[in-house]
């Protein structure tokens, strides 16, 4: 009897350290069946990228809540808070309808939503370019003092861009019910909405390519930020928004350039463009491009992701050295 | 013991180059090859830390600490050599990193909490803890910007304690927040410690180091210097303060002695040839707790000086006032002066604990200005085989008894 009621103590005095110990036995157990991981590990430069997008994936969460912070952050004190993201392109559309159609003369029938097709996917494409130089840049502080993978910066510029984006086709699909129903103009589904997809998917791999680039080089060269904005600001131009890609295409044929003409016509955005405008701008079929744009836009793409996957690398490079840099 | 983290003939360089504008570089083009400064942070670090191990990475500023710790959490890579280690890992390098100030208290704790690692899911699980450790409810729908510091600091400690992290990476955020604030996050932190989780800190509180940690690394410019027992590490880290105030001390008393003679300053007094003795007015500057001690100088007067007093102050290692007094507090009515005396002050005991001191004398009226002062003009050191806390050696005797029944009833 005796003995097993110092048994019973024994056990009975035990419980709270032999719990402790238990669960750091456990916890020992835990870790040691982990496996020892390389910090930062030096990746194949062919080879790493896949590394790197499993590490990527694993983030997601920071991702989506990174995004949810830009947007909050962005209009947060501002009365009219998400408004403002319409602003922008609206003032853009008003004052190129109003040069072009009154000052100009131009005949275009539904000229708005012309303009405001290409002016979507244009939107998006400088949002991501010009989000995406600063990103590492701007997000400094908490580079220096967390960890994670430092994509995530320009990604989550991708993804707040996206919203905007979308937020900017409910206005167009909204303009073209207008232009539908009060007006005479055709509007009609075509096949080339099809394309839609296809020319997002290029201006995301292409907008994702340059960005990630430009994020990594503005953390050496600084004027970069500076430098973007005007070449945005000319390869605006060089892209037919406001102005139908016919025009160029009838200028350059007739004076015998054609090897310009083919120069001009390479620039992926306005395969993009022009693409958005053939699925969207029924009203004048005769102002968009002709040609096989399914051809262009896959090639496009194809060399978009050899792109992506450079500039990927070159960022994974750059990459280690962004903390002692800023 | 499981190795959880193991540094590899580490080397870390940083190149210094100021040039990072397009403009400057192509106007310096030519020279800034040649004016590229290369250092190194840390050169050949090896360390294995067992799971479990608190560990502290002590130095002085610009020895590498910090940069250790961000190599093992990642945030730099090293030149030469790697880093491995296993768990999950949080490294509160500063308090706060992730939140932003224009949003709310809440939408701050998912941020910082997902840029820890923790699923959203998680979050919601620990948010009434995170919450409650913070103590700032009221306050969670403000805006983070509207938030007094001490607000701010506590809201991220609880998100970072909260992420369940088997290594904790700890850069001298303990040293913000009020006193009751650390305190907690000290007990959260040894909680940590009995639950067997891995911390490194980095840290200038040396008695922290001592507190908390079983092992001490010490960094000199970029080479790890000692790797064991923290009081030895503290030792030597106070070696070096030691030797660096020695050279103080003497740039103290040249400039002392420099004072021109005679001339129309602010100091009709001088104090000079100040020595540190055993008390019989033999020069000693190493101790053991209750030796006599004493402290002598000269001080010149050119002018008669009827109201005048002497004042001693013992400083630590940590600029902390050990002793201060004066000859008038001691109610010793002198003289007046007028050329030179010689002043001693004698102790019968010196009742402090191992450390370094700094020995500051002065030359006042009795309640009137300073007319000399020389300030750490002395060290002096104190070592003890026995290791205390604080400020005060007190020796102690201590008895254990054994408590009879009849005497517990009787109460």
């Amino acid at each position: 009897m005796a003995g097993t009621s110092t048994d019973l103590r024994g056990s009975g005095a035990e419980p709270a350290d032999s719990f402790q110990e238990a669960t750091i036995r456990s916890r020992e157990e835990a870790i040691e069946a982990l496996p020892m991981e390389r910090v930062n590990p030096p990746r194949a430069f062919f080879r790493g990228a896949v590394r790197d997008v499993v590490d990527i994936l694993r983030y997601r969460e920071l991702l989506g809540q990174l995004v949810r912070k830009e947007l909050k952050v962005k209009y947060k004190d501002s009365v009219l808070g998400f408004f403002w993201t319409l602003v922008r392109p609206m003032t853009q559309l008003i004052i190129y309808y109003l040069a072009f159609t009154i000052f100009l003369g131009n005949q275009q029938p539904a000229y708005a939503v012309f303009i405001f097709s290409g002016l979507v996917i244009w939107g998006l494409f400088t949002d991501i370019l010009g989000g995406c130089t600063g990103s590492i840049v701007g997000n400094g502080g908490l580079l220096k003092k967390t960890y994670f993978p430092r994509e995530i910066f320009p990604l989550s510029v991708v993804g707040a861009a996206l919203v905007n984006f979308a937020l900017q086709m409910l206005v167009l699909f909204a303009a073209i019910g207008v232009t539908a129903v009060f007006t005479d103009n055709r509007v009609v589904l075509t096949s080339d909405l099809g394309l839609v997809p296809l020319a997002l998917l290029v201006c995301l791999i292409w907008g994702l390519a340059l960005g990630l680039f430009l994020a990594a080089a503005t953390v050496y060269f600084r004027d970069l930020q500076h430098l973007i904005e005007i070449i945005l600001l000319a390869l605006f131009w060089l892209v037919p928004i406001v102005y139908p890609v016919v025009l160029p295409i009838r200028n350059f044929t007739e004076g015998g350039h054609t090897t310009l003409l083919e120069i001009y016509l390479a620039n992926p955005m306005l395969n993009v463009v022009v693409a958005f405008q053939r699925a969207f701008y029924t009203m004048g079929p005769e102002y968009t491009y002709p040609g096989n744009l399914w051809g262009r836009l896959a090639v496009l793409a194809l060399v978009g992701l050899g792109l992506l996957w450079l500039a990927q690398r070159y960022f994974a490079r750059a990459q280690g050295d962004f903390a002692q840099e800023l | 013991m499981t190795t959880v983290i193991r540094v590899s003939d580490v080397s870390k360089k940083f190149s210094l180059n100021a040039n990072k504008s397009l403009k400057e570089r192509l106007v310096n083009a030519r020279t800034t090859s040649e004016h590229k400064s290369e250092f190194w942070a840390l050169r050949n670090i090896d360390l294995e830390i067992a799971s479990g191990t608190s560990l502290g990475l002590i130095g002085h500023n610009g020895s590498g600490k910090s940069t250790l710790l961000k190599v093992i959490g990642g945030i730099l890579s090293p030149t030469e050599g790697m880093v491995e280690r296993r768990g999950r890992l949080a490294a509160l390098l500063e308090l706060g990193a992730g939140f932003h100030g224009d949003l709310t208290g809440r939408e701050n704790v998912y941020l910082n909490a997902s840029i820890l690692g923790l699923s959203r899911a998680t979050t919601d699980k620990y948010f009434d803890a995170i919450v409650d450790f913070s103590g700032i409810e009221e306050f969670l729908d403000t805006q983070v910007k509207f938030y007094s510091s001490g607000m701010y600091v506590r809201l991220a400690f609880a998100v970072a304690v909260h992420v369940d992290p088997e290594i904790l990476l700890i850069d001298e955020v303990l040293a913000v927040g009020d006193e009751s604030f650390q305190r907690k996050c000290l007990e959260k932190i040894r909680s940590f410690m009995r639950e067997g989780r891995t911390i490194i800190f980095v840290t200038h509180a040396l008695d922290l180091v001592r507190d908390l940690c079983a092992r001490a690394v010490l960094l000199d410019h970029g080479v790890m210097q000692y790797d064991g027992a923290p009081t030895q590490a503290i030792r030597m880290i106070r070696d070096t303060w030691n030797e660096e105030a020695e050279v103080e001390a003497e740039a103290a008393a040249a400039r002392a002695e420099a004072a021109p003679a005679g001339a129309a300053t602010y100091t009709p007094m001088r104090i000079s040839d100040v020595v540190i003795t055993d008390g019989e007015g033999r020069p000693k500057d190493t101790f053991k707790p209750g030796d006599p001690f004493g402290v002598e100088c000269t001080v010149t007067s050119d002018r008669r000086v009827t109201d005048w007093a002497v004042g001693i102050k013992i400083e630590n290692h940590m600029d902390q006032n050990c002793y201060a007094s004066n000859t008038h507090l001691m109610n010793l009515q002198l003289e007046p002066i007028e050329g030179s005396r010689r002043v001693a002050f004698r102790y019968d005991s010196i009742p402090l604990v191992d450390g370094g001191y700094h020995v500051t004398l002065a030359a006042h009226g009795v309640n009137g200005p300073h007319y000399a002062r020389v300030a750490r003009i002395r060290n002096f050191k104190v070592v003890d085989s026995e290791w205390q806390d604080g400020l005060v050696r007190m020796p102690a005797r201590v008895d254990v008894r054994p408590v009879d029944a009849e005497s517990l009833a009787a109460r």
